[in-house]
């Protein structure tokens, strides 16, 4: 009896590591014939219900053109991602072949190891087409870790008719911001602006606007916490207080989408990726009735962050042949003119702005220039875990638990941490 | 099956001397303790081994590891990483107990405690009140005793992450059902999780939903078990109703009393469902509780912090045991014996 177990068990364990090895030669498409197999993971980070059709649609396109490839279209919420991607990558196990990773995660992933260099392999097509500002952030210690799949920037979208019905334009400048918000509470009861409270990101424009930014990578110094920084969290702390701005410290996105597509509030600040949801909304089935403006200007200056997403392949991919193969694909001029047309999303390409679809979308044409002058940040391994600390004390700040001075300290203590032997 | 195993042991041994007197000297010296265990319960020992490599496996190593890497400078970026073609070897070093330093003398950690007790006392306190109570009245021939139960069973028979999920629902400020509430009454409406004070408030409120089931059945137990007698003669004595309840109910009640109790603190402490669900921690920081906290160290800020997220476990391991430690204690001078 004893030893049928004994057998049982050797049996099992045989079993076990003859379908694991059966599951990596199925996976690890081979290119011996010219031919490219096997399977290409993606995990997809743009919004569900609106982004992320239109992508799976341009990624199962790949299918068509190598039929043999079986592209698997993952859409993982974008503020679980990055850790989630960190994750599975760091266990060896569950990462994707291709990750869509945020311009400010993509040298941290590179420094981690986490990702291939792509420089010579066929992900890379015709780089001099790619706009400057977008193939910045895919460099990491001389090496090519990922394609710029969109880029984007932040500006503010308004309800057109709100506006109308208040007798207000959009405001140049946060001074401004303030009396339309009064006048909008006046004549149609609503709040002006809803200000996310809950990502700092949205908070960038305003420390812009006063002069500030987080670091200054070429002196190695933290700039948070200089008298500009502290000006800037007190504009935001007075539009919330003074009523003028309405915000969450939890659910920010869905909160915010709501409020604007319904109706409750005039304004926000967002970028294109949040065109494609804002128009579902009841108040937006005329899409005339979205206005987009830049950002208000602050004190000193008028800035909003240059952003966007890179399509990088996992290091430990069994695949890399087809996931290079895939990135190129999904970064080409026809993928990003498609999305272009369908989502209002800005291509990264040079040429593929001369397409019909990008020509003909507002929206697109709206937030090239702001792209072009918008503020780039130094794409350092760090560059994606300034966010952390500045959250904390930002969504203090907008609920009262601190003041602008102690929070521009406390982020700029927390920096210096982080960077070791900067200033 | 283990209290088997030791007293026989203990027999076994018992034997064993007894005979080695009536025998008298000159008998060569008795085997070790513990080969004597090994020969007498052979079969024991194989038969718990699985289990106790097992516990080692997926108990022990974790701890262990944890421990050392408290003691380390560990984080993302110097642990050992091997990714396709990318092969690095870990670079972090040993610095004794820096970490606790740090931890220990920083406001941060002695601040999340202090919420974190705050937390756990207030929850533990109004869910076994709240518990109590209503183990009394349904310890009653009530009408509809079992429907009652049923509906004060189903915060338990839900997924902890659907209710907290729900609730996170109704406490949303401006869509949620509570502030719709409030402003049909004219009222306005509540920052519940937006404001530091409404947001712990707003949490507590949560947990002790959650937890109130379980006191209830466990303290509904322990009263079925409490003999009627006893209540007959206190009314026999003249004995109030607060009397009956004061000296028969709650001494009756002690031995499952101080079982929930010490695990509904156990697992309060510990709660980090309701938290990281609800609030993340936030707004800032202001609901953080320690098991978050060490949770945010190791996955949410970046580079994670391997050492300093560890360093925050073993402490929270040790305030535990130093509490159940001083709680036993307590009993047993009170006169409990467990």
């Amino acid at each position: 009896m004893r030893r049928g177990i004994t057998a049982t068990a050797l049996v099992a364990t045989l079993a076990l590591a003859a379908t694991a090895c059966g599951g990596d030669d199925e996976s690890g498409g081979s290119k011996s014939s010219g031919e490219l197999s096997g399977t290409v993971t993606w995990w997809d980070t743009s919004n569900v219900g609106s982004e992320d059709k239109v992508f799976k649609k341009i990624a199962e396109g790949f299918e068509k053109k190598h039929p043999k490839v079986d592209v698997k279209y993952v859409n993982v919420p974008f503020g679980e991602a990055q850790n989630k991607f960190k994750n599975a990558a760091q266990a060896g196990s569950g990462a994707p072949d291709v990750i869509r990773s945020e311009v400010a995660w993509t040298p941290e992933f590179a420094d981690l190891g986490y990702l291939a260099p792509l420089d010579g392999t066929t992900a890379l097509k015709d780089e001099g087409d790619f706009l400057k500002q977008a193939a910045a952030s895919t460099q990491y210690k001389g090496k090519t870790y990922a394609v710029p799949q969109v880029i984007d920037s932040m500006g503010i979208f308004y309800n057109k008719k709100m506006f109308k019905d208040a007798g207000v334009e959009p405001p140049a400048k946060i001074a401004d911001l303030k009396s339309i918000a009064q006048k909008i509470k006046d004549k149609t009861g609503k709040t002006g602006l809803y200000l996310r409270g809950d990502d700092s990101y949205y908070f960038l424009s305003f420390l812009y606007g006063e002069g500030g930014d987080l670091v200054d990578a070429e002196k190695k110094t933290v700039t948070v916490d200089n008298a500009q920084g502290v000006k800037a969290f007190g504009v935001v702390k007075d539009l919330v207080d003074s009523g003028a701005a309405r915000t969450d410290a939890t659910d920010g996105w869905e909160n915010m989408m709501q409020s604007f597509k319904n109706g409750d509030v005039a304004m926000m600040i967002n970028g294109p990726w949040a065109v494609a949801d804002t128009l579902t909304g009841k108040e937006f089935t005329d899409k005339a009735n979205l206005g987009i403006s830049t950002v208000p200007a602050g004190s000193a200056a008028q800035g909003a962050p240059q952003g966007g997403h890179n399509l990088g392949v996992y290091a430990g991919s069994e695949n890399l042949d087809a996931s290079y193969a895939f990135v190129e694909y999904m970064t080409s001029v026809e993928s990003q003119a498609q999305a272009a047309g369908e989502l209002n999303l800005l291509p990264t390409r040079t040429s593929a702005y001369s397409k019909k679809e990008a020509a003909d979308s507002e929206i697109v044409q709206f937030f090239k220039p702001v792209v072009e002058t918008a503020v780039e940040r130094p794409w350092i391994p760090e560059t994606g875990s300034l966010f952390a600390p500045l959250n904390v004390e930002y969504t203090k700040v907008l609920t009262g638990q601190t003041t602008p001075e102690k929070a521009a300290k406390a982020t700029g203590d927390s920096y210096r941490k982080l960077l070791k032997g900067w200033k | 099956m283990a209290v088997h195993t030791s007293q026989s042991v203990a027999k076994a041994a018992g034997d064993d001397v007894a005979r080695g007197r009536s025998r008298g000297t000159g008998n060569p010296p008795p085997p070790s303790r513990f080969r004597r265990a090994l020969s007498v319960h052979w079969y024991a020992w194989t038969m718990v081994a699985p289990v106790v490599l097992v516990i080692g496996v997926i108990i022990g190593y974790p701890l262990v590891r944890g421990i050392w890497l408290s003691l380390t400078d560990a984080n993302e970026r110097n642990v050992a990483r091997s990714i396709g073609v990318n092969e690095m070897p870990a670079t972090y070093e040993f610095v004794g107990l820096d970490n606790y330093a740090d931890a220990l003398t920083g406001t941060q950690f002695l601040g999340t405690l202090g919420w974190t007790l705050v937390w756990t006392v207030s929850c533990v306190t109004i869910t076994f009140c709240l518990g109590m109570a209503l183990a009394n009245i349904l310890n009653r021939r009530i009408a509809g005793r079992s429907a009652y139960r049923m509906a004060l069973i189903l915060p338990w028979a839900i997924p902890g992450f659907v209710s907290v999920f729900a609730w996170r629902f109704l406490y949303n400020e401006n869509n949620g059902l509570l502030n719709k509430i409030l402003g049909g009454a004219g009222i306005d409406g509540i920052p519940w999780l937006n404001d530091p004070t409404w947001a712990k408030f707003s949490v507590i409120a949560v947990n002790v939903w959650l937890g109130v089931p379980f006191m209830m059945v466990a303290l509904l137990g322990g009263l079925q078990s409490i003999p009627a007698e006893q209540y007959e003669a206190a009314e026999m004595d003249g004995a109030t109703a607060w009397q009956r309840f004061r000296h028969v109910t709650l001494p009756g009640l002690r031995p499952v009393s101080t079982t929930v109790v010490l695990l509904s603190t156990i697992w309060t402490f510990n709660m980090f469902p309701v938290i990281f669900l609800l609030t993340r921690g936030g707004p800032g920081e202001a609901t953080q509780i320690l098991v978050t906290q060490a949770y945010k160290f190791s996955f949410e800020i970046s580079p994670r912090d391997f050492a300093q997220s560890s360093t925050w476990g073993v402490l929270i391991l040790v305030l535990l045991m130093l509490f159940a430690m001083v709680y036993r204690r307590v009993l047993r001078t009170q006169g409990d014996n467990w």
